[in-house]
């Protein structure tokens, strides 16, 4: 298993590398001046010239390319011109901020749409497989913002149930000490059951936002993929032999099916993190999505490479995990060709 | 795990969920009441990306912390506007930092306040005044430029005269030096604090009030998370004006315009900065809040032409698009009205030195029909009609507006939407054929705009890339009359310039935007400023 893991691991640094040359390189094609847009309202050509030379956009590329390099070795990503800060720290209070809320979207899109899932099969072209078809409809043709601006306007503006969309924790609230950056575990590591309430009230709404765009693929899957294994033998034959239909159901179907729900999960996972950006916006959410957006607009560069580059390793993790999982899950996997 | 296990567990997600709705009760307790009312909520679309005036690319909302955290020697007093709200006075200089100046020909001295101290608790010296002139006169970009529209260009101007005693030196004779005085850009730093954080490469230290506010203004940042929020103190030592009445500021920014709209209106924010007008006009007519709005000094959104090149180039062909634009439908379809109409005068021949001022073309399509041709493009002729994209809101429908009616004299326009940031690298190509934009300067003066946006000297913000002769007299004319106050003289410039402005029209004004801001009825003091940004200073609750 180790060595699998390591040989996975090695498999990666290729891919890590080619997607810093190639971000550095679009980064540096894409029109767009920084040196103009910092340069303020009364830039001249001198002052635009004074600021590029600052920020080393002067060099030639290769140069400009080595610095990077030089700069990434030592852990050092850069400043963003946007926020003012080093990209390392921004990234790093940024990501747990969007993990946090995708997670927990995630959490609450699988506990409703694996269950809608797996009785929409084995209740094929009832009520329930109707009705699962209706919210996979909705939930993928509404747009992500539309949605959250939706929810913001009933349980916000029009009920009052939810608090101010203002971001994680309420102004007169101060954050948990961060331990792992997500507030709903850190206060509850120390016992902070106000906090916690805190973040909660804050944190459901953009999670259900996210739950609902989610919910679709994840429940879509789960019903074919269930459909699929109740038609093969090994179910007749586990019905023929008078087991339970529960038994029956999740105890062979459904594990059997578990495979391309999880690898459904883990593209849902990814996707999510990137398509989260409109409900960080629509949110205030200070999250990692917002944050690229922003310095993409403005042409900051080393919070977009900084932002690709945690991309592309966290989607390495991630699909680590998911082939991890599926050793578990299938121990056929874990066989080598 | 079994189904039933699943649809528990579902079932407890959904309660959590039902008893986290209650969960916001913080404004109960009697503790966060009191916070709440010594407290400002202020939300805004973005924040600062810099603390510091003098940093590179510091933003504009970098500006309000600079500004409510730094003393300048100087301040702006305030006026009451016919339609009672309140704005800075352009014409009156009061003491902040210096509690008296006199001026010679030659030079100012100022006199500080013998009781000001900076944050923490050291004394302010005309020592850290020359430091911090000389900074902004030194570290390039933006706050360099700044002090030069007012000639402040060199160090040696800058002299520390005593503990207590500064002088400026006058490089030449500049009515814009004083005023200049008074801007965000030459405010004061703690000199010492900020030496000893500066390094070898980095010798103003700049990386440090980057984060940092190392200044004696009457707020401090206590805590700034950039891109979320940045939290001030009110600075209880503060000595160069009354004190302030809000003990906090909170200002979060919230990107979604509907949502800033949704949080004033339920009363948990206090102050919705910066609003589109749309938002402006229904907040307006719902009456829940109190809304302000004053036009934008000297700002102006224009539809400008490169006079240097075909077609343009025919002032028949500009006065035909003058004449082609659809200016009241702009402002009642993009403006909602919120704006102060820049056409519609009697005549193109002013009969005051102001600026800006309405001009006298209107939408003539006849007319327009009959100037192209007298051009020599009886046809019409394609062009492409450039506008930033980072001004969507605005410059989109107007665009729009713009390609419909010049379709009508046979302007066939593409648009060219550019985004924001590639904006400013595109205009100072001058080589678009035909642009939306907006300028607006911080002085507010004639001869000022038309520097910047008529000259030779051919800046940035002279779009058209015109250059005339007898322009250049007027405007450096005027500013040399402002300086020797000969106002006959400058009268006679700046309607001279104003004048020839409108008959050439390598720019055509539409309309003076408005800055508009939404805040709770109990909420009192606020003012216009020709940074357009807020002063926290003169705010109050309750």
């Amino acid at each position: 298993m180790l060595a699998q893991i390591a040989k996975r691991l090695m498999t990666a640094v290729p891919s890590i590398i080619g997607v810093i040359i190639v971000t550095f390189l679009l980064t540096r094609v894409l029109p767009g001046d920084t040196a103009a847009y910092f340069a303020g309202p009364a830039a001249t050509p001198q002052a635009i010239a004074e600021i590029k030379t600052k920020l080393g956009l002067d060099q030639p590329l290769p140069v400009q390319f080595l610095a990077y390099v030089k700069d990434l070795a030592t852990g050092n990503l850069g400043t963003s011109l946007t926020t003012g800060q080093p990209v390392f720290d921004d990234i790093r209070a940024r990501l747990p901020a969007s993990a946090e809320l995708t997670l927990l979207g995630l959490l609450i899109s699988v506990l409703v749409a694996v269950p809608l899932g797996i009785l929409a099969a084995v209740k094929e072209g009832s009520w329930i497989d109707h009705l699962c078809r209706v919210v996979a409809t909705a939930g993928v043709s509404l747009p992500v913002f539309f949605t959250g601006l939706l929810l913001v306007y009933v349980f916000y503006f029009k009920l009052g149930w939810a608090p101010a969309p203002l971001g994680r924790i309420d102004v007169f609230f101060t954050a948990p000490e961060p331990i792992t950056g997500f507030y709903l575990v850190d206060s509850l590591l120390v016992g902070d059951i106000e906090t916690f309430r805190a973040a909660w009230s804050q944190i459901w709404l953009p999670a259900v936002t996210l739950a609902i765009f989610s919910l679709a693929p994840i429940a879509r899957m789960t019903r074919a993929s269930m459909l699929a294994v109740l038609a093969s033998d090994f179910v007749r034959t586990a019905r023929a032999s008078g087991l339970s239909p529960t038994k029956v159901v999740m105890g062979y179907a459904f594990r059997n099916a578990l495979l391309p729900v999880v690898t459904t999960l883990g593209m849902v996972f990814s996707f999510l993190l990137g398509a989260n950006v409109l409900v960080e916006k629509v949110f205030a959410w200070p999250g990692i999505g917002s944050y690229a957006i922003e310095a993409l607009i403005t042409s900051d560069y080393a919070p977009v490479q900084g932002f690709v580059l945690a991309m592309a390793i966290l989607y390495v993790l991630l699909n680590l995990g998911i082939d991890i999982v599926y050793g578990v899950i299938d121990p056929r996997v874990r066989i080598e060709a | 795990m079994n189904r039933r296990e699943f649809l528990k567990s579902a079932s407890v997600l959904s309660c959590a969920a039902s008893t986290g709705v209650a969960a916001p009760a913080v404004w109960s307790s009697a503790s966060a009441q009191s916070a709440r009312a010594e407290t400002l909520l202020v939300v805004s679309e973005g924040g600062p990306n810099n603390l510091d005036i003098h940093g590179v690319g510091t933003n504009r909302p970098g500006y309000e912390v600079a500004w409510n955290c730094y003393d300048r020697l100087m301040s702006y007093g305030s006026k009451t506007l016919p339609d009672g709200t309140r704005s800075y006075d352009r014409d009156k200089l009061t003491p902040e930092l210096a509690e008296e100046w006199t001026e010679t020909p030659g030079s100012v001295t100022f006199k500080l306040r013998k009781d000001a101290k900076f944050h923490d608790g050291s004394p302010v010296t005309a020592e850290d005044v020359k430091w911090s002139f000389d900074r902004a006169v030194t570290v390039g970009g933006f706050p360099t430029f700044q002090m030069k529209a007012g000639s402040l260009e060199k160090p040696e101007q800058f002299v520390a005269v005593d503990e207590r005693t500064f002088r400026v030196d006058f490089l030449r004779p500049d009515r814009l030096t004083m005023p200049d005085l008074a801007v965000i850009v030459p405010c004061v730093f703690n000199s010492k604090l900020v030496k000893s954080k500066a390094t070898a490469q980095d010798p103003w230290g700049l990386e440090y009030t980057k984060q940092n506010t190392a200044g004696g203004g009457a707020y401090k940042v206590s805590k700034w998370t950039s891109g979320t929020e940045v939290a001030y103190e009110r600075n209880e030592a503060w000595t160069s004006g009354p004190k302030p009445a809000l003990k906090r500021i909170i200002w979060r920014m919230v990107p979604s315009a509907g949502n800033r709209r949704a949080l004033v209106e339920r009363g948990d924010a206090d102050i919705s900065f910066d609003l589109p007008s749309k938002d402006f006009v229904e907040l307006k007519a719902g009456g829940k809040v109190a809304v302000v709005s004053n036009p934008i000094g000297n700002g102006i959104q224009y539809i400008g032409m490169n006079v240097n090149k075909p077609p343009f180039d025919k002032l028949a062909v500009r006065q035909a698009v003058a004449y082609a634009l659809p200016y009241q439908k702009i402002m009642d379809a993009v403006m909602f009205g919120l704006a102060k109409p820049m056409f519609g005068a009697g005549s193109n021949t002013v009969t005051d030195p102001v600026w800006p001022q309405p001009h006298a073309y209107n939408t003539d399509i006849a007319k327009a029909k009959a100037l192209l041709t007298e051009g020599g493009y009886p046809e019409g002729f394609e062009t492409t009609l450039s506008f930033d994209l980072g001004g969507g809101a605005v410059n989109e429908p107007l665009a729009t507006l713009v390609q419909e009616s010049l379709a009508q004299i046979g302007i066939r326009t593409t648009l060219n939407k550019i985004p924001g940031a590639n904006w400013r690298g595109e205009l100072l190509k001058k080589e678009m054929p035909l642009i939306v934009n907006f300028f607006s300067g911080w002085l507010d003066y004639p001869e000022y705009f038309f520097f910047w946006c008529y000259h030779g000297q051919n800046a940035v913000f002279n779009t058209m890339g015109y250059k005339s002769p007898a322009m250049d007299t007027l405007i450096d004319g005027a500013r040399a009359a402002a300086a020797k106050a000969d106002w006959p003289t400058y009268t006679i410039d700046v309607k001279g310039f104003v004048d020839l402005a409108f008959a050439e029209v390598p720019r055509i004004p539409l309309f003076q935007p408005y800055l508009n801001v939404a805040m709770q009825k109990q909420v009192s003091g606020y003012q216009y400023w020709f940074h357009r940004q807020l002063d926290y200073r003169t705010l109050a609750k309750g």
